[in-house]
């Protein structure tokens, strides 16, 4: 039976989760849902925690549904999903540090967010007080052994201008045998800072999660508290955000396009790039007032609204897009030295790309099709007419050539958002009523480093409850790590650059 | 590629954009951080970066100044690899605890005289991430801060401006 149907049939529903269900499970059954996973029958999109439960959530991806398993552990812990199936094991990490909840038979005691440095352990459950100096023991990494192996340590602060995390890798010579992630450098406690707060604080909070996604976010947010409390969004708002995000998409692949092939040594595309992103953040900047659209969107609507000034910006970036972009495409196919550091580099295996639900160009770069914007269509997508490509070869270059469909895709939409947007209102006040009876919503976003989820639930006073975002790149930084495997040390940041994961997301 | 080298050699410079106000002012706030540089140091100033826990909006606008447009570098401002050859610290983030250590540590390995400027709201005062378990909150609160650059993130622009005054400002680097 499919993994979802045998949720729906034997859990407990719960009353107020939208527009998925949400059902409360025994361990026996979420027992069952981590076989499920593990057999490959469902996808897993998030694993979070509260004080005194744990949530699943599970995508069947060839019916297109979603659905929460909620198990209740009264005596602080829970059957280990890692323990069949590997995806969830950082999330189950970070929920133990957290929460203080124990994966039991999880295979990996260590901590991950928790770098021993909060004066508190399971700050978001049963906080207890702890130093908070520099912690006495160092992380115990996962050793690898044999003859001739040595380890290159990086990080946490890199040469660059990139967030911080660090990179353990075993090398033999030149080639990389085993690389080794350590994450949580920038855990800012956003999902603490989220507890009780407003709806307008909670919804800036999101916004920040991963600065160069905070339309995503803020659109992930927006929606899981629209479905909460039953919000009507006006039409005219919900495509201008879709504006907004493509815009965003468009920045940010022009900027990963320009700054792949920076880490391959070929700074023409760099420089041709890095223009044209700047022309976008100026657009953003004239149409709808900052930038990078930061604190735009809101629950029930948006906050700014396109004039005509801003909208003749928007089509004159396209122009100018439209005008250079397929030169600087040309170039990269027909430049052999490019090709050469990019083709066969990196590859992630179809296989890993599925059991990890790796989305975004990662997953989409090796035959996983995912994308939010159409697997599990909101408005105006289920409206607007574009394709989602998908790669087969898993390598860098696929990932930049999915990039710049992507790219050309976001054109197209753009073009029909300013063609086809409905005039009216932007933004509704959310009703008192509706505060006043609170509840909970789950939502997807595509960011243009794949989908970002977002939990939420509204108390009865109009108040964050709990909130969980996670970024794609969860499912995403365990591939890298794969991707590098038997390549050079010295491809390295050419790899990391095309997955360009988020720590800020990650971290939270 | 050929044709788009002569393309770039032939057509006007990028970096002298049109319709943008900003785009006036950019190059005179370039060149005059450049020439207090030059007063403070007899050379161009080196810049390192470190993030301690931003969200990278504020990342993102320190990497549009390397951009062809705001081009940072022909006005001799660059940015380091390593903060042995820094003058300036750009640090951003509410500095979580767990960068705490790694930005002292920075600092410690950053030559005097040097300046440390705190970019974005939250490495002014931790920001919208004030009172988390997770944040020290504020850059300040650890290692001393010469200049603040406000702004979430603050554009390039601002950024430049921010540049400027900490060398026009009288007031000696610390530890000169
Ligand atoms: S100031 Fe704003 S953009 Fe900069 S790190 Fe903080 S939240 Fe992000």
């Amino acid at each position: 039976m499919a993994v979802i149907e045998s949720l729906m049939e034997k859990g407990r529903r719960v009353e107020g989760h939208r527009p998925w269900p949400r059902c409360v499970v025994d361990e026996a059954l979420w027992r069952a849902l981590a076989q499920g996973l593990a057999a490959g029958e469902a996808t897993l999109l998030g694993l979070w925690g509260e004080p005194d439960a744990v949530h699943m959530a599970l995508l069947d991806e060839e019916r297109g549904s979603v659905a929460v398993a909620t198990l209740p552990c009264p005596e602080g812990r829970f059957p280990s999903v890692a323990a069949v199936h590997m995806p969830a094991l950082r999330l189950e990490r970070s929920i133990r540090d957290l929460f203080g909840l124990e994966p039991q038979g999880a295979g990996d005691a260590r901590p991950w967010l928790d770098h021993g440095r909060w004066g508190v352990r399971h700050p978001l459950g049963a906080a207890a007080p702890a130093p908070d100096g520099p912690p006495a023991a160092a992380y115990p990494f996962l050793p690898a052994e044999g003859e001739h192996l040595h380890q290159i340590p990086v990080g946490p602060v890199h040469a660059g201008i990139i967030e911080p995390g660090h990179f353990r890798f075993t090398a033999s010579g030149e080639t990389v045998v085993r690389l080794e992630e350590r994450l949580g450098y920038v855990h800012k406690g956003l999902e603490g800072l989220m507890a009780g707060a407003s709806l307008e604080r909670a919804a800036r909070l999101a916004a920040r999660t991963s600065g160069d996604s905070t339309v995503a976010y803020g659109i992930a947010f927006a929606r899981a508290v629209e479905a909460a409390l039953g919000l009507e969004v006006p039409a005219r708002a919900v495509w201008l955000r879709a504006l907004m995000a493509e815009l965003e998409r468009l920045a940010n692949h022009l900027g990963d396009i320009g700054a792949i092939c920076n880490d391959a040594a070929f700074a023409l595309m760099h420089a041709e790039c890095g223009i044209l992103r700047e022309h976008v953040l100026r657009a953003a900047a004239a149409a709808f007032g900052h930038r990078l659209m930061m604190d735009r969107v809101v629950p029930g609507g948006v906050a700014a609204d396109l004039d005509r000034q801003g909208a003749q910006a928007v089509r004159t970036l396209l122009e100018r897009v439209r005008r250079r972009f397929p030169a600087l495409v040309a170039l990269y196919d027909n430049t052999a030295s490019l090709q050469d550091r990019t083709v066969t580099t990196g590859r992630v295996k179809p296989e890993l790309a599925r059991l990890y639900g790796a989305g975004g160009y990662v997953g989409r770069a090796c035959g996983r099709a995912f994308d939010a914007r159409r697997s599990l269509a909101y408005p105006p997508y289920d409206r607007l007419d574009f394709e989602v490509p998908v790669f087969a070869a898993g390598d860098v270059d696929a990932r930049v050539w999915v990039r710049i469909r992507e790219v050309e895709q976001s054109l197209a939409l753009v073009e029909q958002i300013l063609r086809g947007l409905p005039q009216g209102p932007i933004r509704v006040d959310v009703p008192a009523d509706a505060a006043a009876r609170g509840g909970e919503g789950l939502a997807f976003a595509e960011a243009f480093r794949g989908e970002v989820l977002a939990w939420v639930r509204v108390d009865g006073q109009g108040r964050i409850a709990r909130c969980h975002l996670r970024d794609a790149s969860w499912f995403q930084w365990p591939l890298l790590e794969a991707a590098i495997e038997g390549n050079i040390v010295a491809d390295f940041p050419l790899c990391n650059k095309s997955f360009n994961c988020s720590y800020s997301g990650h971290d939270v | 590629m050929n044709k788009i080298v002569l393309e770039g050699l032939a057509r006007a410079p990028v970096t002298e954009s049109g319709p943008d106000p900003d785009g006036a002012a950019l190059a005179e706030l370039a060149a005059s951080v450049n020439r207090a540089a030059m007063a403070r140091l007899g050379r161009s100033l080196a810049i390192r970066e470190v993030d301690a826990g931003s969200c990278n909006g504020c990342e993102l606008e320190i990497h549009a100044l390397n951009n062809a447009i705001y081009d940072l570098e022909r006005f001799g401002l660059r940015f380091v690899a390593s903060p042995r050859h820094a003058d300036v610290l750009l640090v951003t983030g509410p500095v979580t605890k767990n960068m705490r250590e790694a930005l002292e540590r920075t600092y410690n390995a950053t030559p005097d005289p040097k300046w440390v400027v705190a970019v974005g709201d939250c490495a002014v005062d931790g920001g919208l991430f004030t009172g988390s378990y997770a944040c020290v909150g504020g850059v300040g609160q650890v290692v001393p801060v010469d200049l603040h650059i406000r702004g979430c993130p603050p554009t390039p622009v601002q950024l430049l401006r921010g540049l400027l005054s900490l060398l026009t400002a009288a007031k000696a680097p610390a530890n000169a």
